[in-house]
């Protein structure tokens, strides 16, 4: 699987290129990527997971409700984050797993995030679930939590930390993701706050990364933005990363979910 | 009397029903947590940080005029030629680590400098979040006062464009002195690549 990429990045990369075509080039790629990604492997295994007695209940995640009752999977993603009654605050996917698995399965919190972003050789139990989950999303248009007050809370919240500036580098995420036709080395760079860039990006997350052949959450795409940021670490599934997720899919509603996506 | 009746009538409700602006430190303390050399301290603002966020990297004249000129004093200026290694100073440019919570603590930090700059032509993978400096130095020249210009703005680019994207490399700590010698170099140094 791993050779069958790098020949696809071998192709791709060894024609020269002069800047013009670079784009080109770079739309030509991420189309290949795309035909040829495994994520159906990773939904597989998730699937698995759900279905699968853990925990000191000994019972799956098959009875777990992410918002449109329980056990109901169909539309679920796209309708996140959103407020939860039962846990009294807005939850994104990964907040409202692992909800599920203290609650229903009886583990400890400690014991269910030990682990929460995997690598190459061993995928976390959460990037499985979340491509399960999300999957069953294909099609439905985002349609995060807008209308109780704590979801407008986490809606202000996450824009208040879009632009707020700190960190060892002085940076908010504007820093990167606030002005339209720049990139990061040959990266594009998405201008988040604004509409048409939100949509196609919160449309395709979670998603397989060909670069380091990982399956990779949101939880964690926020996580590594904080890390080149040079801030300290967000806590997995706090209100800071949730509030941040709902700000960028609310800004994103109405666009069709069509993930879990493919990514360079 | 006009006036007072105008606030009394749509100023004053208008400031009840405006929603309290999160207070975004509180929650990035309770949070985010300490890991490596990326400690909480971070998240706790200072001045240049403060102004900038809360006027939209638009500070009034005055303030940005005076808040740069404090920040000029942190930078100390070697004495003698500025310019160093300029193949140092690719190096440098190059390299994209230093105070993340995956890098080493006391280890040799980069530049990211090509992530945001175009700098020799022979890097075609450069950014274009800050200005191409290609053939800086020889557009500008190589005078002490230049020397200076660019290790200060290496140094601490908030002494010269207060709500400046660009990180303060030497100030943060991310680069050495000898450092940004190197990458004034690789600017400034006729041989360098960048003034081919």
């Amino acid at each position: 699987m791993k050779r069958f990429f790098a020949a696809i990045v071998l192709g791709a990369l060894s024609v020269p290129a002069p800047a013009q075509d670079a784009k080109k080039e770079i739309q030509k790629y991420q189309q290949m990527i795309a035909e040829g990604s495994p994520v159906e492997l990773f939904e597989l295994e998730g699937e698995a997971l759900w279905k699968k007695p853990q925990g000191p209940n000994n019972v799956s995640l098959e009875k777990c409700d992410l918002g449109q009752g329980s056990g109901v999977l169909k539309g679920a993603y796209a309708r996140l984050p959103r407020y939860f009654k039962d846990a009294d605050r807005v939850m994104d996917l990964e907040a409202r797993l692992l909800h599920c698995m203290t609650t229903l399965q009886g583990r400890g919190r400690d014991e269910a995030t030990k682990r929460v972003f995997g690598n190459e050789s061993q995928p976390s139990e959460m990037e499985y679930l979340s491509a399960y989950v999300a999957a069953q999303s294909r099609g439905m248009k985002l349609a995060p939590g807008t209308s109780h007050p704590r979801e407008k809370e986490a809606f202000e919240l996450g824009k208040a930390l879009f632009f707020h500036r700190a960190g060892g580098w002085d940076m908010s995420c504007a820093s990167c993701h606030g002005e339209e036709g720049k990139r990061i080395r040959m990266q594009d760079l998405p201008v988040l706050h604004k509409r048409e860039f939100a949509r196609p990006i919160m449309a395709t997350w979670p998603a397989y990364r060909v670069s380091n052949s990982q399956f990779k959450t949101m939880q964690w795409r926020l996580n590594d933005c904080y890390r080149q940021m040079r801030y300290p670490e967000p806590k997995f599934a706090s209100d800071a990363t949730i509030a941040l997720t709902t700000f960028l899919t609310v800004t994103a509603a109405g666009e069709p979910y069509r993930g879990p996506g493919t990514k360079r | 009397m006009r006036i007072g009746l105008f606030f009394a009538l749509f100023a004053f409700p208008a400031v009840l029903l405006a929603q309290t602006p999160p207070d975004v430190q509180k929650v990035l303390q309770r949070d985010f947590n300490t890991r490596g050399q990326a400690t909480m301290d971070r998240v706790v603002q200072d001045g240049v940080q403060r102004v900038c966020t809360e006027s939209n990297d638009r500070p009034p004249a005055g303030l940005a005029k005076q808040m740069e000129a404090d920040q000029l004093k942190t930078i100390a200026f070697p004495e003698g030629s500025l310019i160093g290694d300029w193949k140092n100073g690719e190096r440098i440019a190059q390299s994209g680590r230093g105070l993340q919570w995956t890098d080493a603590a006391g280890a040799a930090g980069g530049g990211s400098c090509y992530n945001c700059h175009q700098l020799s032509p022979q890097e075609t993978s450069h950014g274009t979040l800050g200005p191409s400096l290609l053939r800086f130095g020889a557009t500008r020249g190589r005078g002490p006062e230049m020397q200076r210009y660019v290790y200060g703005k290496i140094y601490n680019a908030k002494a010269y464009n207060l709500c400046s994207q660009m990180p303060r490399l030497g100030y943060s700590g991310t680069l050495t002195s000898e450092q940004i010698k190197d990458l004034v170099g690789l600017l400034l140094d006729p041989a360098s690549p960048v003034n081919k």
